[in-house]
């Protein structure tokens, strides 16, 4: 039960700071006369494990759809003309594009990595600020953030693309299914990196 | 308060036990030939589980009467937080109950399921659609013929409403009804299809239930031992009329069974 | 939806808000929230009982106008038996034990101030009351309310042709659905990182009462559930709007094509019941937290094994995802899965009597006090052992034969999913009213309403078993077709009249709740001389639960009759103590 009696699941970061930081905003006050409102530490360590909660249906979701794409793939139905059980999948031939867009999706995943390692830098220096000669190989500031928003963008716009070519060729929604599931799989991807997109934004204007 | 409840809780225990003992609502008169042993696996999980039943309830009610608190100083509470050794032999007591009693069964479900049909089963194909039950047989020539989707109409009855295709040779000998006749004694192999949603073939006399879903082709098997007309519910959800979509299973004879096929071969022709 | 909520709220500490909106409307204060799910559940059971009635109604007098509804046409009585499911399953029985009591006393429970993210809380509870809203909308559009029952099997469910309902009604339907999952797993993950980072000092995990832990297993099972039952209903919406087959294979509605080719109808049963299972456990085991803790508390004696109390809840929520099959043992699945299944769900028998054991363990040698909160609890072991009594029937293939889909199977999952947990709930209602309202609530009425609801429920669901030995199917409107039904109709009866006289019986309860609410008698901090943090603060809590103290635990949950001590309880916040044994 070692794993249940502790929160240690999540590494605390403990990135203590004098409380007048930039980032992240404290909202919602702490003026009402409880035991104020918790740290910077604390509040990261419940975002992030609360993160982590929100990824396991997620998970779960795609999953699911996963484990209906392989069913319906390997699944032979009656087919009561011939009295035989027959399988109707034909695969989909995929646009080149696609391949481009999980270039830029990857890209993205790097851009947000390094966002994260900027933001964090900042705040680990954020109370030295003020005796900004002590820099340690300060180079020019990259907005990663932003590299990641355009790529994210990027990427949606791409995949938009990918549809139309699809369409174009004749592979609607109810074609085939696999047809089904390649718009189902990246529609549902789309909303969830949306969903992603929207939570960079609120957190640049944050920052 | 803690004798009302027991007298209740009693009551409610011996009442219902009562009802299961005197058979007063019993399972349907059983004439398959898996009846028996199913009956048989029914009345063993039935007495344990009875005295499983009977003995919690009895305690139960008798726990709450006799530890009510009495008032007094002198009755206390015991300050204790279980006992790890009770503890282990109920839980090793209701495993082995539990999953003794789904091995004991598991033999009858692989005769039920796991066996495919005898070679020289009788074959009969069930077709459910909202909301009837048709039945085909291959005919001499011990094949179906096609069917399409297309050629189906309900309001025709019979082969119109399975979609018989009239032009492949495999079903001039298709004998299609409304009432599905068996012979006594022999094992039958149901085909179960359906048209548009799911049905439940369901024969209560024959212990025999199957879903008919759409998309496949269902062979299952059972043998009845007792002539007689039976009769067939559908036991899963299928639209409006679910309530009212029956059928009659009649067992015969082998000799009445092949007169009756016959009489209905020479009306095809 | 769960990246909103982050970037919305980083903290639970928010002022006391002073309008009439903030205040009660959109509150962030969880214990706002908790009342507004109460509410929501309350509203929503008298709804599914009220259709529950006109069911039992229409099977025995089919002809009969009723006021206000006029006649039961068959199609109807198919749409109050889903409609009935879906309200009881979704906005009842796992909208008030969590939502409701969970979010009222979890925080509290375990000395936090809030959940871990208060406007994602308010989020949920918008949501699912959204969802119910859309639900109930089924009712009013063209064709009615859907008419494929809880479950939902394609492609009954997924055709528009197969029936009245299958309209606008069924994708009202599916769409409620998903808002609520969507609700859900907000609520879900607030109650799981609450639990995790938001105890107070000296709260272990081994020291949580039992109701914390059962909020927050439900909770983990609801996190992995309800997303599967999302992307069942994504599917099952592209199969009846955007032409899809995933579902429906060539099928012929009355000699009409409907276009679908290659789909698998055992595909949505799959899913459907990779979520349906854990559900049933979902809408349980707050009760069995519950009644845990009322055992312990009115038979001042400490629970009976503790960590084995612990043991089983996990293993019951982690064996209900592997036993989602036995509800398909006649769906043409293959057999020898069939016989896989069987044998999990026989071992989640074991979890389940231990828990038994140990209640029946509590009471020996306590010193039993029959408050109302103490009625139900008893009452709710009896429906549970009732209930749980035909689990091993139905969860052995062969015996499914015969019972599968008969009467014997809501008799079954009524007496111990659904009773059994609403009577978790009106133990809940019963214990935590006092410390909800500052009232207590009548006591002489709560008996009366004990006696009706535990004599009644025996009354309709015991002779339940009874049909479906003799082969009654479930969801029959009629008993007239079939001939072997003839003589289980005056048995029909009898349950429909116990149901009448049953739900007359909880207008007391409503009476006495809202009776109590404004006249009942001024409640003490802790009228029921409980140990857990809840009874230590004042009666409503204040805002941020605490009046500004954060508490610290010394104890276990359930320390009472301690040898040695000054009272017959020790409270989680006094004083390590040590029995003089």
């Amino acid at each position: 039960m070692a794993s249940f009696s502790t929160t240690a699941t999540v590494d605390d970061p403990r990135i203590s700071m004098g409380g007048g930081s930039t980032l992240p905003p404290v909202r919602g006050g702490g003026d009402d006369g409880r035991s104020g409102s918790p740290d910077y530490g604390t509040r990261l360590r419940r975002a992030r494990l609360g993160l982590l909660v929100a990824l396991t249906p997620i998970l779960m979701l795609f999953v699911s759809f996963t484990s209906a794409y392989i069913v319906r793939q390997g699944l032979p139905t009656l087919d009561p003309r011939t009295n035989t059980l027959v399988r109707d999948w034909i695969p989909v031939k995929l646009p080149r594009l696609l391949f481009v867009n999980t270039c830029v999706l990857l890209l993205s995943s790097v851009g947000m990595e390094l966002a994260r390692r900027q933001i964090r830098r900042e705040a680990a220096l954020a109370p030295a600020a003020s005796v900004s000669a002590a820099s340690t190989g300060e180079e020019k500031k990259i907005p990663w953030l932003a590299m990641t928003v355009v790529l994210g963008l990027l990427f949606l716009t791409g995949q938009w693309m990918a549809w139309r070519q699809l369409a174009a060729l004749g592979y609607y929604v109810s074609t085939s299914p696999s047809s089904s599931f390649i718009y189902l799989l990246t529609g549902t991807h789309a909303i969830h990196l949306m969903g992603g997109v929207l939570a960079l934004l609120v957190a640049g204007a944050a920052s | 308060m803690g004798l009302v409840l027991l007298i209740i809780i009693w009551l409610i225990t011996f009442v219902s036990t009562y009802f299961f003992i005197a058979k007063t609502w019993w399972l349907p008169v059983g004439a398959s030939a898996s009846a028996a042993s199913i009956d048989h696996h029914f009345t063993i999980t039935y007495i344990l589980m009875g005295i499983v039943f009977v003995a919690a309830q009895v305690g139960l009610g008798f726990l709450v009467w006799r530890y009510r608190d009495r008032g007094g100083p002198s009755n206390k509470a015991e300050y204790s937080h279980g006992n790890t050794t009770l503890e282990i032999i109920w839980t090793v007591l209701t495993a082995v109950l539990f999953v003794g009693l789904n091995l004991m069964s598991s033999s009858i479900w692989a005769s039920e399921r796991f066996r495919p049909a005898e070679a020289n089963a009788v074959r009969v194909e069930v077709t459910g659609m909202q909301f009837a039950w048709y039945f085909r047989y291959p005919g001499p020539d011990g094949k179906f013929g096609a069917t399409k989707p297309e050629l189906e109409d309900a309001s025709a009855g019979g082969e119109g409403a399975l979609g018989l295709d009239s032009k492949d040779p495999a079903s001039k000998d298709d004998v299609v009804t409304g009432t599905m006749v068996v012979p006594v004694n022999r094992e039958i192999e149901v085909i179960l299809r359906a048209h548009d949603v799911i049905h439940s073939f369901f024969v209560p006399a024959f212990r025999f239930k199957q879903d008919a879903v759409p998309g496949l082709a269902i062979s299952m098997h059972f043998t009845p031992i007792q002539t007689g007309d039976y009769e067939i519910a559908c036991a899963e959800l299928c639209g409006l009329g679910h309530y009212k979509m029956h059928g009659i299973v009649k067992v015969v004879s082998q000799e009445e069974f092949d007169k009756w096929l016959a009489a209905r071969e020479a009306e095809k022709q | 939806m769960a990246t909103h909520g982050f970037a919305g709220q980083e903290t639970h500490a928010h002022a006391a808000p002073q309008g009439f909106i903030r205040k009660w409307i959109f509150s962030l204060d969880h214990k706002i929230i908790g009342l507004q799910y109460y509410f929501l559940a309350l509203a929503a059971v008298f709804v599914g009982m009220f259709l529950s009635l006109l069911m039992r109604i229409h099977m025995i007098w089919p002809t009969v106008a009723l006021p206000l509804v006029g006649e039961i046409k068959p199609e109807a009585y198919l749409s109050l038996v889903t409609m009935h499911g879906t309200i009881m399953v979704f906005f009842v029985l796992t909208t008030a034990p969590q939502g409701g009591f969970g979010n009222y006393f979890l925080p509290i429970q375990i000395g936090a101030p809030d959940m871990a993210f208060p406007v994602l809380n308010m989020l949920s509870f918008w949501t699912t009351f959204l969802g119910f809203i859309v639900m109930l909308a089924a009712f009013f559009v063209t064709g009615g309310a859907p008419l494929h029952g809880w479950t939902g099997y394609a492609p009954l469910s997924a055709l528009p042709s197969a029936g009245p309902g299958e309209g606008l009604g069924a994708d009202l339907w599916i769409i409620s659905i998903a808002i609520f999952c969507i609700g859900a797993l907000m609520g879900a993950l607030n109650f799981i990182t609450t639990t995790l980072d938001m105890r107070a000092k000296g709260m272990s995990m081994m020291r949580m009462p039992l109701t914390c832990w059962a909020w927050f297993i439900t909770a983990i099972l609801g996190l992995l559930a309800f997303g599967v039952l999302l992307s069942g209903g994504i599917l099952l919406l592209m199969d009846r709007n955007l032409g899809t087959s995933f579902f429906v294979p060539l099928v012929t509605v009355n000699g009409q094509l409907t276009g679908h080719k290659g789909g698998s109808p055992l595909l949505w049963q799959h899913l459907f019941w990779f979520f349906g299972h854990p559900e049933v456990y979902i809408a349980i085991l707050p009760a069995m937290g519950l009644c845990s803790q009322l055992l312990s508390v009115f038979s001042r004696k400490p629970i009976f094994g503790y960590k084995a109390m612990v043991y089983a809840m996990l293993s019951i929520g982690f064996l209900g995802f592997m036993v989602w099959g036995h509800h398909m043992f006649m769906s043409g699945m293959s057999p020898y899965t069939a016989f896989a299944f069987s044998i999990m769900t026989m071992a989640i028998g074991v979890p389940s009597a231990i828990k038994t054991f140990n209640w029946l363990g509590t009471l020996v040698r306590g010193k039993i006090r029959f408050s109302s909160p103490m009625l139900f609890a008893i009452g709710f072991v009896s429906l549970f052992v009732s209930g749980g009594i035909s689990g091993p029937f139905l969860a052995q293939p062969v015996l499914d034969i015969p019972l599968h889909d008969t009467a014997f199977v809501p008799a079954h999952f009524h007496l111990i999913m659904g009773v059994a947990s609403i009577f978790g709930i009106f133990a809940a209602t019963y214990y935590w009213f006092p410390k909800m309202f500052g009232r207590m609530m009548n006591e002489s009425l709560a008996r009366w309403h004990f006696w009706f609801s535990f004599i009644g429920t025996y009354c309709i669901f015991m002779p339940m078993h009874y049909l479906g030995m003799a082969a009654q199917p479930r969801r029959y409107s009629q008993f007239t077709e079939l001939q072997y039904l003839a003589h289980l109709i005056p048995l029909n009866k009898f349950i429909t009249y116990a149901a009448i006289v049953t739900i007359a019986g909880q207008l007391i309860f409503v009476a006495n709740l809202f009776w109590s609410m404004f006249k009942g008698k001024k409640a003490s901090d802790n009228p029921w001389e409980a140990t857990t943090l809840e009874w230590t603060t004042a009666t409503p809590p204040p805002h941020d639960n605490f009046g500004g103290r954060t508490p610290v635990v010394h104890n276990g949950p359930y320390e009472y009759s301690v040898p040695g001590a000054p009272r017959d309880f020790v409270m989680q916040s006094d004083p390590a103590i040590k029995a003089a044994h």
